[in-house]
């Protein structure tokens, strides 16, 4: 049990054992560093490749359908036919865009993207990157995606690129707010910014999502994170009906598929990051760490994948109406719940955490439903 | 309360996603090259000349009433002659260009011979667009009991016809239908 709950990690130690009696320490730990890169720089894309198959899947079932099942069983090579097409298709740059940024967004797109992935812990001692201020650093990274999907929408020179562009702008914007919110309450209770210290404050089953304010957190922040990768409900940048493909109109061939890649390497590390926060990360029985760690974070990439296959678009005053009348005082509310938690003794904080949520959340509801001067007022043609 | 129907939309689209693996009916896709929805019995294809018992005795006697019916003009027959150059009741030429027919089935209809019928084979795909899409006498050859099997229902009734008629090979059959 001990060494397959290790087995990568001494994989990665034999390795270092191996090269330390004939090269300088310096150069192992350059070696120890490059093995961690190497690794997430490879199982980043299969992860990608390998989302977009199941997404196809998961909302294919959902419709009746069976989904991509020609190439390879099941369907399973269909990625990689995917990816050839995506490499040999021509790489068409509009003659008024700016090319330097037009090429530059697609790859300052991805870095994000893949940056975030080495603060994860996969495991019991399997964070890449243990940093202490790892969650603020998190959020840092992922909101530079923000420009970069701006960058190539300006530099499309497109009108539905820039529109696309305002859009991604604003709502990656106004979701980020709560998101962050959301997440303060774990730091609130564990008292810690690191990843790997609030996973390890939640053993066994003690996992955040079982108090109130751990709920609550965990659907706030869920919803913000759907928005903020910009899937649907929440896909108004790049809406296809509307404004043809939003920000990334202009784009074809690999760079496309980069757009893509940042996109679903997104929808993998937040939900990574929900189930880190929320779901006790790695913590479990019975299972592997590594093994608990992908359980819950492919759970929540399937409520993603649900929420695509189910809900329409919504309109843009619903989206920022949505975040900044719900959302955000919601999640202030959550804060409140989580002084209380973290001060009252535990009688008390349940009573008071489940009272506090339950009533902001009726009122606030009751507050968002549009008032009507006339309820009776009839609407007519004019005749 | 605020925020049931979504809960309400996700659960009818999540008892589909679970229907598909579990109820017989929960998922309708035919995989079609592996397997093949059958075909309906009406549904009409591509022409064949039909035979009773020998291939070389098809029921056509090179009449040339279909050829000039067809609406695109894709028949082409040219009657076998005998030794003295007399003109028989056989057809040393009948090909269908697949490429110009559009399956109206005309042909079907003018038959006054019950010789021509409509077949359900649609998987014609050729690589070579000018030659192998034109199909000569040979390919076009069924039997009868291919075609009792396809489309009983028109046969038991083309049958009873056929029955009821003087059996004197000669005297042309009058017009089928009106």
């Amino acid at each position: 049990m001990e060494n397959v709950d290790q087995i990568f990690v001494n994989a990665k130690k034999a390795v270092i054992d191996l090269i330390d009696g004939f090269l300088p320490p310096q150069a192992v730990l350059v070696v120890s560093i490059l093995i961690s890169v190497g690794v997430i720089a490879t199982v980043a894309p299969v992860i990608m490749m390998y989302l977009t198959w199941l997404e196809r899947k998961v909302v294919g079932r959902i419709q009746n359908r069976i989904g991509p099942n020609r190439v390879g069983k099941f369907g399973l090579l269909q990625p990689i036919a995917d990816g050839v097409k995506m490499l040999t298709k021509e790489d068409i740059v509009p003659e008024g865009a700016d090319h330097l940024l037009h090429f530059l967004s697609p790859v300052l797109v991805v870095v994000p993207a893949l940056l975030v992935m080495a603060l994860l812990p996969w495991g019991r001692n399997m964070a890449a990157m243990d940093v202490e201020v790892g969650l603020l650093l998190f959020f840092a990274i992922t909101s530079t995606g923000t420009l970069s999907i701006f960058v190539g929408a300006w530099g499309s020179r497109n009108k539905f690129s820039l529109l696309g562009g305002l859009r991604a702008v604003a709502q990656l914007i106004s979701y980020e707010i709560p998101q962050v919110f959301s997440a303060i309450v774990v730091i609130m209770v564990t008292g810690t910014v690191s990843i790997v210290k609030i996973v390890e404050a939640q053993p066994g089953f003690n996992w955040f999502v079982f108090t109130p304010w751990g709920f609550t957190g965990l659907i706030l922040f869920y919803i913000a994170s759907v928005a903020e990768c910009n899937r649907t409900p929440f896909d108004l940048p790049e809406a296809e009906s509307e404004i043809v493909a939003g920000f990334h109109t202009e784009y074809s061939g690999m760079k496309f598929a980069l757009f893509y890649m940042a996109e679903f390497l997104q929808v993998f590390s937040l939900s990574a990051l929900a189930a880190t926060l929320f779901l006790g990360g790695w913590q479990g029985m019975f299972l592997p760490s590594w093994a608990w760690f992908f359980l819950k974070t492919y759970s929540l990439i399937f409520i993603m994948l649900w929420f695509r296959g189910t809900f329409p678009r919504l309109r843009v005053d619903q989206l920022m109406g949505f975040a900044w009348k719900f959302l955000l005082p919601m999640s202030m509310i959550n804060i409140i719940v989580a002084g209380i938690w973290t001060y009252a003794p535990p009688m008390i904080a349940w009573a008071a955490g489940i009272a506090i949520i339950v009533i902001s959340y009726t009122v606030l509801t009751k507050l968002n439903i549009r008032f009507h001067i006339d309820r009776n007022r009839k609407f007519i043609l004019v005749d | 309360m605020w925020g049931s129907g979504v809960l309400q939309g996700m659960a009818v689209t999540i008892k589909n996603f679970f229907d598909t693996y579990t109820k017989k009916d929960g998922i309708f896709t035919v995989e079609y090259p592996e397997k093949c929805l059958p075909a309906k019995e009406r549904f009409r294809n591509f022409p064949i000349l039909v035979y009773d018992e020998k291939p070389e005795d098809l029921r056509c006697v090179a009449c040339d009433i279909c050829a000039k019916e067809c609406p695109p003009k894709c028949i082409t027959i040219v009657k076998a002659k005998d030794a003295q150059g007399k003109p028989l009741k056989q057809a040393a030429v009948f090909d269908i260009d697949f490429t110009v027919c559009m399956n109206c089935g005309i042909c079907e209809e003018t038959c006054p011979f019950d010789a021509i019928y409509m077949d359900h084979e649609f998987e014609l795909a050729e690589y070579d667009r000018m030659n192998e899409l034109i199909y000569k006498k040979e390919d076009l050859s069924k039997p009868w009991n291919y075609f009792e099997k396809i489309r009983p229902t028109d046969a038991k009734e083309i049958n009873a016809r056929r029955a009821s008629l003087p059996t004197k090979p000669t005297t042309p059959p009058s017009q089928q239908g009106s």
